[in-house]
């Protein structure tokens, strides 16, 4: 029998010790999920400074120069700090547990993706300290703003994103070995739980298109440092290339962010409809042609480029067909509530919000698709709009979702019902305050990253801005009741905590002991 | 404790409805505008249809996609006795859901693709006109016309730093707009000098990158004088959103006109090139070009932004000979974010700006630069 985690009980350094050595998939998935909601606050209060300086026309509280770093650094860490990580760490406490393993397979490589993820976010929030500021150029840092024209910084930056990248593969691998080699005797493919099913098909994405971002800032580095010129077209090379490999990254990229986020709703919403997940096997290949699909739409993002006119019908028709798969996880979903018997528990108002906000990101994503359209919408607060209500209204609500379904199984306490349905409706109310209105801005001709901006823009702005302060104070809130359940929460001790939860994770004892399926489990 | 919750719920969404209203009422301008302008070209008028045929598709699946869902949640709620079944698949309904979509799609596709190649119609244009995106400005040049100049942000730093109340125009005023005759068609040649800019003219329905080494082209025609403003779309560093682009439209008469009146200043300019400015002279003029054209790096002050870029009060090459400084500004720094003048100034303002740039915040190298000693620089390469 393995003896217990060592607690502050046992001293400091041991209880250091067991976090900074750990091999134990729970732990790795607390640190994981700790650190991303670090990453998320930090890149949260960018947000808010962001939104505070375009409270009104004219630059109030910052510079030009700052608010490029601060638009920057906002993207970066949320993508790369917050959200990404969050569904790692949720896939090392719930994979091992959902296919019955009791562990990940790589436990050691566990441990050191994520030890170098903290370093990598030190270098890149340091440049903001040093000389010449941090990464102004933008998330998608565009060549050659981000290289000729960059501050010294940015090889820092670049240093940065290897790490992330680096520690993002590790972490891939390990999932794939991991689904592939540990799951119970009897838990065949099509008898995983979803969840798992949408990190299997992230993790190919991710081992694909990892390379591919360490592979620009490599070429970046390059043509800063060593006098070459892939970006340069005044030594041969081409500005445009950059977007192309940027982007073939970038938009698997965004699916890698939202397929995880898929499968925490198809887990929440049949417990709390108690009914099966309708259509699995189409959900499951709906999953796989999205990530099929992603591949190879991403000039999408460049309609304004000055592609040939062919590449440009390619790219939109191409991008039109997402709709189709992903239309069938949406009608899969509400047909799962369709006669069930539905409760409202705060994981379950933040899925259906989830539903409902990312299909109305979807529908401002059909539109822009349409590449004579896209040509108005294109850098415009439309699409700050629509990919906040996919990313934040999906990624963020469904990784809220996801600590409140599954903190009761980690923590064997349950949070505080009222708090959480406070949360989700300051969230809920907050979010489409802030970026409803962006819409209508967009539309109006208010392009993306612009430090000031027109009078005719001021009174939408100025709503956006009291959304975002709202939304924010709800994750303050968020955090408030997640330590409060942690450290007064109401035990819970049977295994299933939700009535109509079904699933390996939910046969073990409540809290989770430290090690679980020491022997494996009979799926039927 | 739920009854709490709702009053909570309620008072704060009372609350922001009222913050809305008077964000409203505070309004300085028009009421605000929600949809896309449909312009004034085919461009626009076609992008603002596809948009319109798109919303409204989804406007209608969106309600009833949500009116199911909310009828649902309504319906089926645990609260009211429901009791859940237990089916989980349904071949033909999601057979169905698979195939109408994809048809509604390649409907849509049709529209889409007509819109499309109307983006695309460049051929047969009456003028030519090369649009240069600059860190943070844009060059106009009529191409066969002699003809080119820049048109910068003219509104103060003071309106912006909100030591001056904002102008009606506040952001969207430049220097020299960009003159077009109306009823002509006109091709776009967009380039950048430095980074991607991307110009836009929502009214057009022209947005394209200015990528530098790369020309790619745009078009537009309308029958409707007036003036039109736009934005540059491409993050391109701390003056990104201080480049507006505004164009006007003029009848035929009155733009020949005014090409004339271009003609004869710039060979007015031409004859001037040989006077000799005073010292002082030189001070006022090189103080408002450099505020103009140089401050947005090097600061008001001369002091520069320390990492980024470098400082010209008692730098190497203010104090230094005058001859490095010329090449400094008319060649720039290959590599760097110094881009070359040569074709941004006037000799005038060359001249007057690398006076200037010796002779102000204590550097006192006390020489005169004359516009012939830059004409003379420029013709000896």
């Amino acid at each position: 029998m393995a003896h217990g985690p060592a607690t502050l009980a046992d001293g400091w350094v041991k209880y250091a010790s067991r976090w900074l050595f750990t091999t134990n998939h729970k732990d790795i998935g607390t640190l994981y999920l700790w650190f991303s909601f670090a990453m998320f606050i930090l890149g949260g209060s960018f947000a808010m400074i962001i939104r505070a300086e375009l409270f009104q026309p004219g630059m109030q509280l910052i510079k030009p120069e700052f608010f490029n770093q601060m638009t920057t650094m906002h993207g970066l860490v949320m993508v790369f700090g917050a959200i990404m990580p969050a569904f790692v760490g949720l896939a090392n406490w719930l994979i091992p547990m959902m296919i019955g393993a009791p562990d990940m397979a790589l436990p050691r490589m566990n441990n050191l993706s994520f030890w170098i993820l903290p370093f990598a976010f030190a270098i890149l929030v340091a440049t903001l300290f040093m000389e010449g500021g941090g990464p102004n150029f933008g998330w998608t840092f565009y060549a050659p703003l981000s290289t000729t024209y960059a501050p010294d910084t940015v090889n820092y930056f670049i240093f940065g994103v290897h790490i992330m990248g680096a520690s993002s593969i590790m972490g891939s691998i390990n999932i794939i070995a991991t689904v592939m080699n540990m799951r119970a005797p009897g838990m065949t493919y099509m008898k995983m739980p979803m969840f798992v099913w949408t990190w299997l098909i992230t993790a190919f994405l991710l081992v694909a298109v990892m390379p591919v971002l360490a592979g620009a800032v490599t070429m970046m580095l390059m043509d800063i440092n060593f006098g070459t010129s892939f970006f340069d077209a005044a030594g041969g090379g081409d500005p445009v290339l950059f977007q192309h490999i940027f982007w073939f990254f970038g938009h698997p990229e965004v699916y890698i962010i939202i397929l995880p986020a898929f499968g925490v709703v198809s887990q929440i919403i049949p417990t709390f409809s108690r009914k099966p997940l309708f259509g699995y096997s189409s959900m499951v290949y709906a999953t796989a042609s999205i990530a099929f699909m992603s591949f190879i739409v991403w000039a999408h993002h460049m309609f304004t480029v000055g592609m040939p006119i062919a590449g440009e019908l390619y790219f939109m028709y191409a991008t039109m067909l997402i709709a189709v798969p992903t239309g069938v996880k949406v009608f899969n979903w509400i047909t799962t509530m369709y006669k069930g018997s539905l409760t409202f528990e705060t994981p379950m108002l933040f899925s259906i919000a989830f539903v409902i906000l990312f299909t109305f990101g979807g529908f401002t994503g059909l539109m822009l698709s349409i590449a004579a359209a896209d040509i108005q919408y294109h850098d415009t607060y439309f699409v700050v709009a629509h990919f906040h209500y996919v990313m934040v209204a999906g990624a963020v609500f469904s990784g809220t979702a996801a600590v409140y379904y599954w903190l009761p199984k980690w923590c064997g306490k349950m949070y505080d019902e009222t708090m959480g349905k406070v949360q989700f409706w300051i969230a809920f109310i907050g979010f489409n305050i802030t970026f409803m209105p962006q819409h209508f801005l967009g539309l109006a001709g208010m392009p993306r990253r612009y430090a000031d901006y027109g009078l005719q823009f001021a009174d939408w702005n100025m709503v956006s801005s009291i959304g975002a302060f709202m939304y924010g104070a709800a994750q303050i809130l968020f955090l408030f009741n997640v330590v409060r359940t942690i450290t007064h929460g109401k035990p819970v001790d049977k295994p299933e905590v939700w009535e109509g939860a079904e699933g390996l994770e939910w046969t073990v004892p409540t809290p989770a002991p430290y090690h679980t399926f020491e022997k494996p489990p009979q799926v039927k | 404790m739920l009854k709490r919750a709702q009053a909570l719920f309620l008072s704060s969404l009372g609350a922001v409805l009222a913050l809305v209203y008077v964000g409203g009422a505070n309004a300085e301008s028009a009421p605000s505008q929600l949809n896309m302008p449909q312009g004034v070209t085919e461009v626009s008028q076609a992008a603002y249809d596809i948009h319109m045929i798109m919303m409204w598709i989804c406007t209608v699946i969106g309600i009833a996609v949500f009116g199911f869902m909310f009828y649902v949640m309504y319906a089926h709620r645990k609260s009211r006795g429901a009791v859940a079944e237990n089916f989980h698949e349904n071949v033909l309904v999601e057979l169905l859901w698979t195939i109408v979509p994809a048809i509604i799609l390649i409907v849509m596709a049709i529209p889409a693709t007509t819109a499309l190649l109307k983006v695309y119609d460049t051929e047969n244009a009456d003028i030519d006109i090369k649009v240069t995106g600059y860190q943070w400005k844009w060059q106009y040049e009529y191409l066969g016309e002699d003809v080119k100049f820049m048109s910068e942000l003219r509104t103060p730093q003071d309106e912006i730093y909100g030591r001056e109340p904002k102008g009606e125009h506040y952001l969207r005023e430049v220097t020299e707009p960009l003159v077009l005759p109306a009823g002509k068609k006109v091709r776009f040649l967009i380039t950048g000098n430095d980074v991607i800019h991307s110009w836009w003219v929502p009214d057009f329905g022209v947005k394209r990158d200015a990528v530098p080494g790369l020309f790619t082209s745009a078009w537009a025609k309308t029958d409707k004088p007036g003036t039109y403003v736009g934005e540059c779309t491409e993050l391109c560093g701390s003056g990104h959103a201080f480049m507006p682009v505004v164009v006007e439209v003029k009848e035929q008469a009155e733009y020949d006109q005014w090409l004339a009146d271009k003609k004869a200043a710039a060979a007015e300019y031409a004859s001037t090139i040989g006077k000799q400015w005073t010292f002082d002279e030189l001070m006022v003029k090189g103080e408002e070009v450099y505020n103009r054209s140089c401050a947005g790096c090097h600061a008001v002050n001369g002091e520069g932004i320390p990492g980024v870029f470098p400082a010209l009060k008692n730098s190497v090459i203010a104090l230094g000979p005058v001859v490095e400084h010329l090449r400094v500004v008319v060649d720039g720094i290959p590599g760097t974010a110094m881009q070359s003048f040569a074709d941004q100034l006037s000799e005038v303002d060359i001249a007057a700006v690398i006076h200037y740039e010796r002779n102000a915040w204590g550097n006192d190298v006390g020489d005169i630069t004359q516009p012939i000693d830059v004409l003379n620089y420029k013709q000896a390469k």
